[in-house]
């Protein structure tokens, strides 16, 4: 084997990316993974992981120059000064926002697996359905049962914690023992159940923080600075989990600073025969060769590199014969909900800094539920007592404010809702004709925007929040809605497709490129809709079932 | 011929690097009428800003404010997190409380005791909820900052508060009696 030459090549080194890694290499094959970003290694690279409070140069303030130096990122509560290197350069990369679009990327060896929320959820029959059953854009080339095996596969290795609920619509995982509600949240659930019988569920976040010890991972310590790196491998990231059990192979070769440019796409094979990078530190270019592609550099940037693909034959890239490619851009629309009061509870508290909350699965439109807009929503939420942070302007200063604020404060209960996105041919991102990122790479151009379906939703989304928190006992329950543009939920999918049909999608059944039978599309791009649920655990379930399958026809010879 | 007092003081300001902050206080004699210009926050000006905190947050059977240096925390954090207009705002509110400090009180804030300070501070505090309060926002941002200060230091995390740095375990529904305190995050 030449040294440029490998069985596979994984393109993105984050939740898809290491996924795949780790199963190419775990039967067999020799695998190059290429990431465009520095490495970082497991605990010695979490510098910031283990800093106590006072050792926080800011105290989690944002300064004038984070804000200057991140414009988009500080859009939302991901801007933290201890693990701003962990997202990408806004200068260095830019992207053009033809319609409002926040993007928040993650260049680095393991990309956003760091920093992800970590919840994790399956998709269901009825969210695969959905397209088929209301005649929105493609049917899904799947349904839940080609799925359900991969996702038992992922969630044991994973490592996710959670409840075996039984909800009709939300299947229930292999799952590690959840996490528990505290006082009030369990009284919450009980009174939403007993209004609302089997129809809504309150329960624990399931998540992707192990509550058992897993090979090489201590469990969860409450700790809640997960975003940080965790040092004690307490949750699912690249580094904890997939990047060591693909190294323990012996198969794998990692290789940051690899900016891919282009796929090299060979006419007579119809296959791609390898990659072209720029190395991100020395801009020198680099072919390698492999057999297989898989493509997990998170959905635009996976798409992004297709555009840049055999542009000689098809002039919008690999898999523009379809038609889709670049469109249907999807997200989960949120920022709105609602929060109260709980009374009665000031004799308890709670010990440990619990990294997750209560999850509210989706009931709108399910069943003979039947709303003016189509598909629901889920909803994230948590109680707390507050800290000092409440910082009671009523107090006198002096020693009555230092005592009160030394006090755990009220109790209160704030959910979130989480709004499916129907997919909309409109939605696109495409390359920009004219900027170029630092590297000569031409940027992509965001245009899309919700629509009606969603602009309605967002009312039941707001309302049944308050509904359910005043049902459930709690007082002074206020409604927000914080605004939300494309890309604040940091779930964006699409723009690749799956589905039944060359002619109107990028990938079939198996995440292989229609056009490029040995390259597949594994992470966000290739969603056919949204659902309501956080997706991550999707890609994980679609990357190692497309990996098995890949490997099968590197077998008989198909690839 | 010998220098004169004031170019004497000039000089040695200058001498020891010094911004001119005080100095004019210094200059025009027994009575200063000290202003902080900027964002030149001399030694002096930290201590002032230490006693405000320690007014705000004090030593009771924990140690208070001052104690966890919140003078330079005050000033970092002005310096690095706010906007110009809230810097004015700060520096302009300092000087507000110098002057009116003094004329109301019939001595310097300095060589008040921490009760005087605080009990001058809560009047100011009361007048600043009223929307006229001029300087309402220099007494928000002195709690804020006090109160973010003290509680995220080792001494507040530590001694006034309850702190864990790895926890290892959740408990969801714990008894707890008024007095207890908090868990630091």
């Amino acid at each position: 084997m030449a040294d440029n030459s490998y069985d596979a090549i994984v393109v993105g080194s984050g939740v898809s990316g290491g996924w795949a890694a780790k199963e190419l290499t775990e039967k067999g094959l020799k695998v190059l993974l290429l990431e465009r970003g520095p490495d970082v290694k497991h605990v010695a690279d979490y510098k910031t992981a283990t800093l106590a409070p006072w050792e926080v140069p800011h105290r989690g303030r944002r300064t004038t120059e984070m804000l200057e130096n991140h414009p988009n990122l500080k859009r939302d509560y991901v801007l933290n000064e201890l693990n701003l290197d962990w997202w990408a350069h806004e200068s260095d990369s830019p992207y053009i926002e033809k319609k409002p679009f926040t993007w928040f990327r993650g260049y680095q060896v393991g990309g956003r697996s760091l920093l992800w929320g970590r919840q994790s959820y399956r998709l269901g029959d009825i969210d695969f359905e959905a397209n088929l059953k209301e005649g929105i854009a493609i049917d899904w080339p799947i349904r839940y049962k080609d799925l359900a095996p991969w996702y038992s596969y992922v969630e044991k290795f994973a490592g996710i914690s959670g409840s075996r609920d039984g909800y009709e619509i939300l299947p229930d995982g292999d799952l590690q023992p959840p996490m528990p509600l505290n006082c009030v949240e369990k009284d919450v659930a009980a009174r939403v159940k007993e209004k609302w019988g089997g129809k809504r569920l309150v329960t624990i976040g399931r998540v992707a923080n192990a509550t058992q010890d897993l090979p090489g991972r201590t469990k969860c310590q409450y700790r809640n600075k997960c975003s940080l790196g965790c040092p004690f491998g307490g949750y699912f990231s690249t580094q904890s989990s997939t990047l060591p059990a693909a190294m323990a192979t012996g198969n794998l070769t990692l290789r940051p600073w690899s900016i891919v440019t282009r796929l090299i796409y060979d006419k007579d094979s119809q296959k791609a025969t390898g990659v072209e990078i720029v190395d991100g530190e020395t801009n020198q270019t680099y072919e390698f060769n492999a057999k297989i592609i898989f493509l997990c550099a998170s959905a635009f940037n996976s798409t992004s590199i297709l555009m840049r693909t055999a542009t000689d034959i098809w002039p919008e890239g690999l898999g523009s014969s379809s038609g889709e490619l670049g469109h249907n851009v999807m997200d989960h629309h949120f920022r709105l909900g609602a929060n109260g009061t709980a009374e009665g509870y000031e004799d308890k508290y709670y010990f440990g800094r619990r990294p997750t909350g209560v999850y509210i699965p989706r009931f709108r439109n399910v069943g003979d539920d039947k709303r003016d807009y189509l598909r629901g929503f889920g909803y994230q939420g948590a109680a707390s007592r507050s800290g000092w942070s409440r910082n009671v302007a009523e107090i006198n200063f002096g020693a009555p404010l230092k005592e009160a604020l030394s006090e755990p404060g009220p109790w209160s209960m704030g959910i979130t809702a989480f709004g499916e996105i129907l997919p909309y041919h409109e939605n696109t991102i495409k390359l920009s004709k004219d900027v170029k990122d630092k590297w000569g790479i031409a940027v992509l151009e965001m245009d899309a925007e919700i629509k009606e379906n969603e602009k309605k939703m967002r009312v039941d989304m707001m309302n049944d929040a308050a509904e359910m928190l005043e049902a459930a006992g709690l007082k002074n329950v206020k409604t927000f809605d914080a605004g939300y543009t494309m890309g604040q939920g940091i779930h964006e999918m699409g723009t690749a497709r799956m589905g039944r049909d060359p002619k109107t999608s990028v990938l079939n059944g198996n995440n292989q490129v229609w056009d490029a039978k040995n390259v597949f599309v594994t992470d966000g791009a290739c969603m056919t809709s949204a659902a309501a649920q956080n997706p991550s655990l999707t890609y994980m379930a679609m990357t190692a079932r497309a990996a098995n399958f890949a490997v099968e026809e590197l077998k008989k010879r198909n690839l | 011929m010998a220098i004169n007092r004031r170019d004497a003081i000039k000089s040695f300001v200058i001498m020891m690097g010094g911004a001119m902050v005080g100095a004019n206080a210094i200059l025009t004699g027994c009575k200063p009428e000290h202003q902080i210009i900027g964002l030149e926050f001399s030694p002096d000006d930290i201590a002032f800003l230490d006693e405000i905190g320690e007014a705000i947050i004090p030593t009771t059977d924990t140690p208070g404010a001052k104690a966890t240096k919140i003078g330079e925390f005050m000033v970092m954090m002005v310096k690095d997190t706010y906007a110009a207009e809230q810097q004015q705002a700060f520096t302009d509110g300092l000087n507000f409380i110098i002057k009116d400090f003094k004329a109301s009180q019939g001595k310097d804030f300095m060589e008040a005791t921490v009760e005087e300070r605080t009990s001058y501070l809560n009047g100011l505090k009361a007048k600043a909820e009223n929307p006229e309060g001029k300087n309402a926002a220099v007494v928000k941002m002195l709690q804020d900052l006090t109160v973010l200060g003290y509680f995220t230091s080792e001494i507040g995390a530590t001694q006034q508060l309850r702190y864990y740095e790895v926890p290892g375990r959740y408990e969801p529904c714990i008894d707890y009696k008024p007095g207890d305190k908090a868990y630091a995050i």
